[in-house]
């Protein structure tokens, strides 16, 4: 279980990011959702250490990791799928699953990974992560990086972007299996209508607050039919 | 030979006890074995220090390796290896040379090679210099690689230069006739005080001639390293090169590429890049679980490898 106490961030000039981020995730599937800019990233980005916040605490399973580096949260259990993935020159898909998984991971594991984000593991095992991937590529090795972590706390920032051809189904039930697996949690941050339908719980963060969260039927609909432009506009602009 | 020269030796040619098929091991400055095969001759030159290997034309899938050990601190060793590669052969050949400088006092090799490729012979050069030091003794090479190529024929050379290695300058000619193509791949790493230089010159003089030159080097602590290019495109030819630096440290690095073009249909690209390494590559393999210094060993050793 994550939970963010009292989060705020700011950066240059006093411009507040987030203010006063009060949130429990717990166990299953949480979608965070929102208007661009309101600081969905941000917040990720603070839960995997890689931003400090200016105020308040971050605690994973009664810990508090608030202080930890970057690292030490990675090995408390902490897996962050970039929403704009790195580009490696040299190294190759085979070597940032095993690095990801924290073991040598044999052909067969590795397949089975990629595999079950669309790629034929045959074509890719051995590519580099240069510039002769595409976006879309990048994003399903991102992703099948996380899987073979297998973490009890994973954060997808915009999973679904870049991903044209492979369906949803597919995606949402990649998560479906990652779940079974280590049955911890599973924070997705999106737009996409079909992955809101999926998730147990969904955040609306807006203009750097919790503007509103409950489970999917408390949420959902509401959400569809909201009236205020800001976010409404942007949701059914994705959709 | 001893332990270290054994090491070396496997280091550099992944020789370990007798080698298979034609080979020359050079070891401070004497014969340390030779033989030939059936196909490819090594004979020792008559007015200079070192050896012509001749392959047969039509040669295909052998091998020959010329290494180069040296143990004895203060030796300056200089040879002139000519090789002639047979029309439609196709081999491979393993040079390179390891260093293990045990005393105070500079210890040098300078490798000349002259690589004559006949018409739609293939060959793949594999060149790995290495260098040890237990004392101030410092390891110096400085390998001269000329390449004529004729019709059709095709050369891909890789060479690397990752450690122990305290000046070098490197030098490599290429003169290509029609259809004939040279690849060249060099990966260096210099640290401390080492200094690196490379400078490549590719003549495309046939029509549908073709190079393509990478470098990849990472420059640690205070070394320096110089890459230079120039590649001539005097016929209807395509020709690229690529420098790629990661810069770490106090290191300086200086990126030289240039491009000459004599004829309206060469096709003729260079590209340079000297950059540190990126913050989110760092950031990303910390994320799944590496230290900082464990991610800057990861993406160095990925670039070389």
């Amino acid at each position: 279980m994550l939970e963010l106490r009292n989060i705020s961030y700011q950066v240059e000039d006093n411009i507040e990011i987030l203010k006063d981020i009060n949130l429990t995730i717990g166990d299953g599937f949480t979608a965070i959702t929102g208007p661009n800019g309101g600081g969905k990233s941000t917040l990720a980005k603070i839960v995997a250490g890689i931003l400090t916040p200016t105020s308040g605490r971050i605690i994973l399973d009664g810990e508090d990791i608030t202080g930890l580096s970057i690292t030490e949260r990675a090995r408390k259990g902490v897996s962050f799928a970039f929403q704009q993935p790195v580009r490696f020159k040299g190294l190759t898909v085979k070597d940032l699953l095993t690095i990801a998984a924290g073991k040598d991971t044999s052909i067969n594991e590795a397949c089975d990974i990629l595999s079950s984000v669309g790629l034929c593991a045959r074509d890719y095992i051995n590519r580099e992560l240069n510039s002769s991937l595409s976006g879309g590529e990048l994003k399903r090795i991102e992703i099948a990086m996380i899987i073979a972590r297998q973490t009890k706390l994973s954060i997808f920032d915009e999973p679904e972007a870049g991903i044209d051809l492979w369906s949803f189904n597919s995606l949402i039930s990649v998560f479906e299996n990652l779940h079974k697996k280590i049955n911890g949690s599973i924070v997705i941050i999106s737009h996409q209508e079909r992955i809101l339908k999926t998730a147990d719980r969904i955040v609306v963060i807006s203009g750097g607050v919790v503007e509103r969260e409950g489970s999917r039927f408390e949420i959902y609909d509401d959400l569809i039919n909201d009236t205020d432009p800001q976010i409404c506009a942007k949701l059914k602009e994705e959709v | 030979m001893n332990k270290f020269e054994e090491n070396l030796l496997a280091e550099i040619a992944d020789i370990h006890g007798t080698p298979e098929g034609a080979y020359n091991i050079r070891v401070n400055g004497k014969a340390g074995g030779r033989a030939s095969s059936a196909n490819i001759e090594i004979v020792s030159k008559e007015d200079k220090p070192g050896i012509d290997i001749i392959i047969k034309p039509g040669t295909k899938n052998e091998s020959v390796h010329i290494p180069v050990i040296i143990s004895e601190s203060g030796l300056k060793d200089l040879v002139y290896n000519d090789f002639y590669i047979g029309e439609d052969a196709d081999v491979v050949i393993v040079a390179g040379c390891g260093i293990h400088n045990c005393g105070d006092q500079d210890s040098a090799h300078d490798g000349i090679h002259t690589f004559h490729v006949g018409r739609n012979a293939k060959v793949k050069y594999i060149e790995k210099h290495v260098g040890d030091s237990d004392a101030s003794g410092g390891n110096i090479m400085n390998p001269q690689t000329i390449c004529y190529l004729e019709e059709g024929a095709y050369l891909e050379m890789n060479t690397s230069q990752i450690r122990g290695i305290n000046s070098t300058i490197r030098v490599t000619e290429g003169t290509l006739a029609d259809n004939s193509t040279f690849i060249v791949q060099e990966k260096i790493m210099t640290t401390g005080e080492q200094f690196a230089k490379t400078d490549f010159n590719v003549k495309l003089n046939g029509r549908n001639s073709s190079t393509n030159v990478v470098s990849r080097s990472v420059a640690r602590d205070n070394s320096r390293q110089e890459f230079i290019s120039n590649i001539e495109g005097n016929n209807e030819c395509s020709g690229h090169s690529e420098c790629d630096a990661i810069i770490m440290d106090r290191a300086i690095v200086t990126a030289q590429p240039s491009l000459t073009a004599a004829s309206v249909d060469a096709s003729l690209i260079h590209e340079a890049a000297i950059g540190k390494i990126a913050g989110e590559q760092l950031v990303k393999l910390m994320t799944l679980g590496m230290t900082e210094e464990e991610a800057e060993e990861q993406i160095v050793n990925g670039f070389l490898k």
